[in-house]
């Protein structure tokens, strides 16, 4: 049966409120959305903008156009069923929001310590070779924005061997549940190291491309420099986090911070933006932090790799299910795991009552849905053309801000 | 500083305010009363020991017709001094009502929208307190353990 609806011309003013009261607007001045189907929103994002000719005087995000219900539905079903839910909420990087997500429900059984160190690295693995394709597409889709065609075509190229990588190891492209409580789907694939390596080698020169071709640019420094400038006392006021806050000047990675996984035993650097090309917090900050945590990621790439060839060879009688338990019955309490995700802090906040395998309640905490609060505040003034500059700047995720 | 500092630290300025302190949630936790919940909070921002700067997240409970409570959860963190700290509260179900923190932490505004959004719960003093996920005239709030689906939206059936 087709979806009936009953046309009401009340219906649209009703569900969307406008906020702005018309009555109360200046001389000169407009109301007008950018969104919901706009492509420089990156999704079903929809802004309402009172201008002044070209500037901006008050942006009020709408959202909700993706809700789907993740905490509700999460109170219904067992803990290793939510998974597949999880990788539709930040649905350009499954594999760090699962590897979150695995990592909060172990702890509150207590099995973080018995998880066998080649899943780790094998998780770790899979998250940054995750988390180097949020990026391209981050990084890409903002040149898109602001008029640069070729950088976007180039990422999307290399971001392709991510996703096939990936694909190989568990069949999907970018929805894996991959990773499990307790453990993996499957062991890498016979070969899946050499590979690894080789698209390592492989994208490294093309890091150097993207710098020359778009970051250093002098189109894209003149879009992106001294624009939306987020101070740090006003980002960490707004619990602004990853590559955001780095950009802002705070050297704060809950890979160092909390050091949860393997990520102690490894080597990369936290790149912070320093207002190379104008002030410190600006778009081009942001963006260059998020180019040059490509290049760490890249780091523990290979460290990965370079342990899990030698020192936690495959085995063929190793099981990466051994551990992930029959029943999950964590004991009662409250408990809040976070993770560093491409985008911030991803939280999940569990209540459990010790009878059953499934949570009394399960609150996501969205990175995107943070960071995006703080748009109102860094766009007053600005000319629309830096709106739009400064969205794109913020690497949202509608799927992970409506949740 | 460790949460049984703090616990005894908040004793020694809010007394009764203060109710308990629980080891075995992760972060460890501490249970005030609702009210007046907004200088406790601002005391632990701005402590030159403690200094939470961040408020991680905030999430709503609803326990059930039953047990006739609510929740609210703050997980807050300090940046300078890696503490981590959760404070929960309950509240009356019937008329659901908390001080808001939008001022203390900007973060909480959109936090705050989303809890009245989905539980029902309203914050006093919040700035633009509005429907955030679902749309203005949906009816009920979906994650209240009473709440039944409306029949129908704009004519479209909602359960199927």
């Amino acid at each position: 049966m087709a979806i009936q609806y009953t046309y009401h011309p009340d219906h649209l003013k009703n569900s969307e409120s406008i906020y702005t009261s018309v009555s109360s607007l200046k001389r000169g001045e407009m109301v007008f959305n950018i969104g919901p189907q706009h492509p420089s929103t990156h999704g079903v994002l929809r802004l309402e903008v009172v201008t002044d000719g070209e500037i901006v005087k008050e942006v009020i995000p709408h959202i909700g156009y993706l809700h789907r219900c993740f905490e509700k539905h999460a109170e219904s079903m067992s803990f290793n069923q939510t998974i597949p839910y999880v990788d539709r909420m930040d649905y350009m990087s499954a594999m760090n929001s699962e590897h979150a997500y695995a990592m909060g429900v172990e702890r509150m059984l207590g099995i973080t310590d018995q998880i066998p160190k080649r899943v780790e690295y094998i998780r770790v693995l899979v998250a940054e070779l995750n988390r180097i394709a949020s990026h391209f597409v981050a990084i890409g889709t903002y040149g898109l924005d602001i008029g640069a065609f070729t950088p976007f075509l180039w990422l999307m190229r290399d971001r392709e061997h991510i996703l096939r990588l990936l694909e190989w190891t568990c069949g999907a492209r970018m929805l894996y549940n991959y990773i499990w409580i307790g453990g993996l789907y499957y062991d890498l694939p016979l070969q899946f190291e050499e590979r690894c390596a080789e698209f390592s080698a492989y994208l490294k020169p093309k890091l150097e491309h993207l710098e020359t071709l778009l970051i250093t640019n002098k189109i894209f420094i003149e879009r992106t420099a001294k624009v939306g400038v987020l101070p740090l006392d006003l980002a960490v006021n707004y619990g602004v986090t990853g590559p955001m806050l780095r950009g802002s000047g705070l050297k704060y990675d809950l890979r160092r911070v909390d050091g949860y996984s393997i990520y102690p035993e490894l080597d990369f650097d936290i790149p912070i933006g320093a207002g190379a090309m104008g002030t410190v917090g600006d778009c081009w900050d942001r963006t260059y932090v998020r180019m040059q945590e490509c290049r760490e990621s890249l780091k523990i790439i290979d460290q990965c790799l370079t342990m899990l060839s030698s020192e936690l060879k495959r085995d063929k009688d190793f099981n990466p299910r051994a551990l992930a338990p029959k029943k999950i019955r964590p004991k009662a309490g409250d408990y809040y795991v976070r993770a560093e995700n491409p985008k911030g802090e991803l939280g999940f906040f569990f209540r459990t009552d010790g009878r059953s395998d499934i949570p009394v309640r399960c609150k996501a905490r969205g990175c995107s849905f943070v960071n995006l609060s703080v748009l109102p505040e860094i766009s007053k003034g600005v000319m629309i053309s830096d709106l739009i500059a400064i969205v794109g700047s913020l690497d949202l995720v509608l799927g992970e801000v409506d949740r | 500083m460790n949460t049984v500092l703090i616990f005894d630290l908040l004793k020694v300025s809010f007394g009764e305010k203060v109710l308990k302190i629980d080891l075995n949630d992760q972060p460890q936790s501490i249970e005030i009363i609702v009210q007046e919940n907004r200088e406790l909070f601002t005391f632990l921002r701005d402590h030159d020991q403690l200094y939470f700067d961040m408020l991680s997240s905030i999430t709503g409970i609803d326990n059930g017709p039953e047990v006739n409570t609510m929740e609210m959860i703050y997980n807050l963190y300090s940046i300078p001094f890696d503490l981590h700290l959760m404070v929960k509260t309950k509240l009356d179900r019937e008329a659901p009502l908390v001080p808001t923190v939008s001022d203390i932490w900007k973060t909480a505004n959109w936090h705050e929208r989303e809890i009245f959004d989905l539980l029902g719960i309203r914050f006093e003093g919040h700035p633009d307190l509005r429907r955030i996920l679902l749309p203005s005239d949906w009816e009920g709030h979906p994650l209240r353990k009473d709440d039944v689906l409306q029949e129908r939206y704009h004519g479209i059936k909602v359960d199927y």
